[in-house]
């Protein structure tokens, strides 16, 4: 760029004066800057005043009981909060080694052209609507698991290998900036010392990169717990609290996600079953609020320790 | 084993763990264009359902599609741009600028199945405004607002400080050096992020589940009022809740809805490869 695009200095019109009309301009993108904070304070305050009767009207032992039949007045959060849980787990057992070591291979080993093919391709799958993931997986995937031994095929860990197809590109992009992060003379270092490149990336590199590496972690099962289609469509929707061990990932269960989703339009405004609903997205938006707040904080104390140079 | 041989067999299984992680990226798009190119034709992408959504076409859910889409874009753009000026330009090391950072993390976080439930409390019930294009519009838009503003943020703060310096050292404000010097150079990268954050919006279901879509309308929506069909809400439907649904439908449903996404991701990253090459500084 070498002239600016359009003459300096703008005609105003005469019965402004300049300084008045820049304070209302700045004043509004002062406005659209706060008003980030006012929107999460706004989604908390309607997520409690819709939800808030099921922290109240129903006893703490009966919310967390192991029984959600709501049509007779069970409301045990219990089954929805554990399938949640296996669910992501699994999807966070795949997607971590998965996305890890592709974002390995894509920052110290693959070669340019490599990926220059591989990151565009990574990202057409973050844009894969997870709805078109949802239904693949209950019509091709499912029918899969089935004729491996599961009466449906509609399990946890069929959901869990969609969801952690979903959390592949956030756990690679973010891993990959941390591997990138790392100063190129600690390799050199480790290289000159005689090190093979597989002992520098695993002693050097992924030491040196570990805060950045939680934060792929966190944030993959973030995107992980709050996906809502997908699990909805392939997971089987019993409100089952599966008996602990492995055989937990081949059963059907039902996540916090698609209770709402499922539920929500037969429900009338104002019963307790809908505000139950609203109940689960309090304990969603507070598990996600509460999982991304401690990846931020990672993320500051990340950019304090490289401005110190400790990293 | 030695340590070149453990070189040699930790770079061919990372290498394999790559392809077992990219290939199924092509499977599964490949798959989806076999299998549902055979349903799309002009009646198919010009007619509404018909027979119980067993025949016809998916005009309806297409254009209900498009029209969150400008909403959202109407909502999203205008509040994700001043935002993201006031992170790169005016916002100081100020609590209240970690805070402002703060919510906007946790505004990428939350899980669209709860905008969805804001979107229903506030807008359809709260407000008013009743299952419609305006509650889905607004909704969606919101959840769009993180992501425009980090890419935004990002192309604005790409543009060289000299600029700045030089524009400010001729007599001009701080406004006028934003709006003549920074946003024309930060421009493409600002509207990438609306391609991309854009894209992400046409795809969601769980937001418009309970705001705006709708199982089955022959007509067109006519105002802001009313509820319209959606793609990613009307594959869901068809793939869930008609029964003897034929499959090739579903298929072709799916890849209308893929092909619109796809093509808005594939405009942002061609912008964003030109742009790249065309800056000169």
């Amino acid at each position: 760029m070498t002239a600016p695009r359009r003459q300096l200095g703008i005609k105003l019109p005469t019965f402004l004066p300049r300084g008045w009309q820049e304070f209302v301009i700045e004043r509004i993108i002062w406005l659209a800057g706060i008003s980030t904070i006012l929107i999460v304070a706004l989604i908390f305050f309607f997520l409690i005043r819709e939800g808030l009767p099921t922290f109240l009207d129903i006893p703490l032992r009966e919310l967390f009981g192991s029984r959600w039949y709501p049509t007779e007045g069970h409301y045990g959060l219990m089954p929805l909060i554990v399938g949640s849980l296996v669910v992501t787990v699994g999807a966070v057992l795949i997607a971590v080694p998965l996305g890890l070591l592709t974002a390995i291979y894509l920052g110290e080993i693959a070669p340019q052209w490599q990926r220059e093919i591989l990151k565009p391709l990574i990202e057409i799958l973050a844009g894969i609507p997870s709805i078109v993931l949802g239904f693949l997986g209950w019509v091709t995937l499912a029918p899969i698991i089935q004729q491996l031994g599961s009466p449906t095929g509609l399990t946890a860990f069929t959901g869990s290998l969609l969801l952690a197809y979903m959390a592949l590109p956030t756990v690679i992009s973010i891993s990959e900036d941390a591997l990138y992060a790392v100063p190129k003379e600690y390799r050199d270092s480790a290289l000159a010392l005689g090190a093979t490149q597989w002992q520098t990336t695993i002693r050097v590199v992924l030491p040196a990169a570990r805060s950045g590496l939680v934060i792929a972690v966190m944030l993959g099962i973030g995107r992980a717990i709050g996906e809502t289609m997908a699990v909805l469509l392939v997971t089987g929707n019993a409100a089952n609290i599966p008996e602990f061990g492995v055989g937990m990932f081949f059963e059907p269960i039902r996540t916090m996600t698609a209770t709402i989703a499922a539920e929500m339009g037969e429900v009338a405004q104002g019963t307790l079953h809908y505000n139950v609903l609203f109940g689960i997205g309090i304990v969603l938006f507070m598990m996600t609020f509460a999982l991304n707040s401690l990846a931020s904080r990672f993320v500051g104390s990340q950019t304090a320790r490289r401005r110190k140079g400790q990293l | 084993m030695t340590r070149q041989q453990v070189q040699k067999v930790a770079v061919g299984s990372i290498t394999a763990v790559a392809i077992v992680a990219v290939l199924p990226i092509v499977v599964i798009i490949g798959f989806i264009l076999v299998q549902g190119i055979g349903a799309i034709n002009l009646t198919f992408l010009t007619s509404a359902p018909s027979n119980g959504m067993r025949d016809g076409g998916i005009l309806p859910a297409i254009l209900g599609t498009l029209i969150l889409t400008l909403g959202t874009a109407i909502v999203c753009i205008p509040i994700a741009v001043a935002a993201a000026i006031y992170l790169a330009e005016y916002a100081g090391d100020t609590r209240l600028t970690r805070w402002v950072r703060l919510a906007i993390v946790n505004l990428a976080g939350i899980p669209s199945i709860v905008y969805g439930l804001f979107g229903l409390g506030v807008f359809v019930l709260f407000l008013g405004f009743g299952t419609s294009i305006l509650a889905g519009s607004l909704t969606l838009g919101i959840m769009t607002l993180p992501v425009v503003i980090s890419t935004a943020e990002e192309a604005i703060l790409a543009v060289p400080q000299r600029f700045r310096v030089v524009s400010l050292s001729l007599g001009a404000t701080r406004w006028q050096t934003i709006w003549h010097q920074v946003l024309p150079h930060a421009l493409p990268g600002i509207i990438t992020g609306i391609i991309l954050g854009l894209g992400r919006a046409a795809g969601e279901t769980a937001p418009i589940l309970f705001t705006v879509a709708a199982f089955y309308l022959p007509d067109l929506p006519s105002s802001i009022f009313d509820q319209t069909m959606a793609l990613p809400y009307h594959l869901y439907a068809i793939s869930t809740q008609v029964p003897d649904m034929p499959l090739s439908i579903q298929y072709g449903t799916a890849l209308v809805l893929l092909m619109i996404v796809l093509s808005l991701t594939l405009v942002a990253a061609l912008f964003r490869t030109r742009m790249r090459r065309r800056r000169t500084w």
